[in-house]
């Protein structure tokens, strides 16, 4: 059995390393993004192999599914075969020789430092905690409870990346597709249900196995996007609903602020619940974060604000 | 009767990985676009259905193994959808699906047998 | 078993750095720094396995990279294609 396991692993680890070649040295761009999502395919199932399994979730439906469909946007859009960076100039060519070399023997310093890397660890500390977070799984508790500033900040990050996109122009109009199939409308009809009951499952269940806010956003973003290619969410680009897609965008950031304070307002430390409140609030703040992330990989797909 | 289930199991499985590797075999080697979506598919629909019945035989209880096939007919449904899509616009962008070329010796059974 | 998925993640980052300076495409810039960003998280959740348990901190730290990771890119994506409309804007005739 054990051998049966290292066989996987050598396969695994021979998949990524020769995607990642394919996806990086490839002559061809559409064949370059195919390599690539293939890669963050098999990055899942690591993730899988490594006992991560709220990383693979998270990775497959934004990595694979999110990540791929912004690529191959941006992909249609680009002219063949140009470049759309700047040539470089011939005495910068020695230093592009020098990083790379330097990048060499960095990567063979980190590979001999990765194997002998000590592994302290808090599992202990955080499983000492874990009762009094008011979770009972230990990557949610972490994630929602002890270090709750960090997901905070990675929300506002979020929402920035969504005010810079949408700065910088309409939304790119769609191509026409070359045949009118009913296939398509007919499949994000089959499956609209089923991307509402996911996200609603994992984010029941992110309390006390794996799931949680962040995997239940990512699909329910991933539905979305099928929504906007099908062209069945005109809501999105009318006028008179700008406020309220506002509105949604910020919800997240903003109840979460509002926990935040308020928990200074009842205990006098900034980001501290009482214990009794404290399941109710988190999944107040997991349904709205997910919320307003599925919005925001929708904005993304738009690339640029509608509305106009 | 565990012991005999998982042993089918593996058997299913290992029968599922026949028709990847064939489908796989028919993506890199098919000349043309229409003959590739062939080859994938089958691979998707027949080598995906039995590895997830595999997978159900080792299942440890009911839920599980309906959730196996559950993910069995998505994949069915996302495949095929997208199998006529490619097949469609392929068509509609003017690519033709490559005929075989007429052997010469039947031409010349058909001028013997007109004469 | 963590060792090997150590040395794979260096593999990967050393990869994803030559691919990332040899380039001049900035498609394919991209796809290397997300290639780097899986890389450095492989190295954290290996480091995650430690002897007493499975510690969650790397996991959250991981996850949250993610979700800045697709933001990042779709950021530069944007970037990059406003970019080349100006350019070929710019360069079509009058």
């Amino acid at each position: 059995m054990r051998v049966l396991a290292w066989g996987f692993d050598v396969f695994l680890a021979a998949g990524l390393l020769w995607l990642a070649w394919q996806a990086l040295f490839t002559p061809r761009r559409f064949s370059a993004v195919v390599n690539f999502m293939a890669f963050y395919l098999l990055m899942a199932l690591v993730w899988v192999r490594l006992d991560a399994p709220d990383i693979a979730l998270a990775e497959a439906a934004i990595g694979a599914g999110v990540t791929g469909a912004l690529l191959l946007t941006a992909l249609g859009r680009l002219p063949a075969g140009s470049s759309a960076g700047a040539d470089p100039r011939h005495w910068q060519r020695p230093l592009q020789y020098l990083a790379m070399a330097g990048a060499g023997l960095g990567v063979l310093w980190l590979a001999w430092a990765a194997y002998h890397l000590p592994r302290p660890g808090l599992a202990t500390e955080v499983t000492a905690v874990l009762d009094a977070t008011g979770v009972s799984h230990a990557v949610t508790a972490v994630l929602l409870n002890l270090r709750a500033f960090d997901t905070l900040l990675e929300i506002v990050i979020m929402l920035a990346a969504v005010v810079l996109i949408w700065s910088l122009g309409p939304p790119l109009r769609t191509f026409a597709p070359a045949t009118a199939l009913p296939g398509l409308p007919a499949l994000s009809h089959l499956l609209h249900p089923l991307f509402l009951l996911v996200p609603a499952y994992l984010l029941w269940r992110g309390t006390h196995a794996p799931g949680g806010a962040f995997p239940a956003g990512a699909v329910m973003g991933a539905g979305g996007i099928l929504l906007l290619l099908t062209d069945t969410a005109p809501w999105i680009y009318l006028r008179r609903h700008r406020m309220l897609l506002h509105l949604l965008l910020t919800a997240g950031m903003a109840l979460f602020l509002a926990v935040a304070l308020g928990g200074m307002l009842m205990t006098g430390t900034f980001f501290t619940i009482p214990l009794l409140l404290a399941p109710m609030l988190i999944m107040a703040v997991e349904v709205t974060t997910a919320l307003s992330i599925a919005l925001m990989l929708m904005a993304f797909y738009l690339y640029g604000e509608p509305g106009r | 009767m565990t012991e005999a289930l998982h042993w089918l199991g593996c058997g299913f499985v290992v029968a599922g990985i026949l028709f990847f590797l064939a489908g796989s075999l028919g993506l890199l080697r098919f000349a043309d676009v229409f003959s590739r979506l062939h080859a994938l598919t089958k691979a998707d629909n027949l080598g995906l259905g039995l590895i997830c019945l595999g997978l159900a035989f080792q299942a440890s209880g009911l839920a599980e193994a309906v959730k196996y096939l559950l993910i069995w007919l998505l994949m069915l449904v996302a495949s095929g959808i997208g199998a006529t899509l490619i097949a469609s616009t392929a068509l509609a962008c003017g690519l033709v699906p490559r005929k075989a070329d007429m052997p010469t010796s039947s031409t010349t059974i058909k001028r013997s047998v007109e004469k | 078993m963590s060792q090997f998925y150590a040395v794979l993640s260096a593999l990967l980052c050393g990869m994803a750095l030559i691919g990332l300076f040899q380039t001049e495409d900035l498609l394919r810039r991209i796809l290397a720094l997300n290639v780097l960003a899986s890389a450095v998280f492989l190295l954290l959740v290996t480091v995650a396995r430690s002897a007493e348990g499975i510690d969650p901190v790397p996991h959250v730290m991981v996850l949250t990279g993610i979700v800045v990771a697709v933001s990042t890119t779709a950021a530069a994506l944007a970037l990059v294609i406003r970019a080349n409309e100006a350019r070929r804007k710019h360069e079509d005739p009058p």
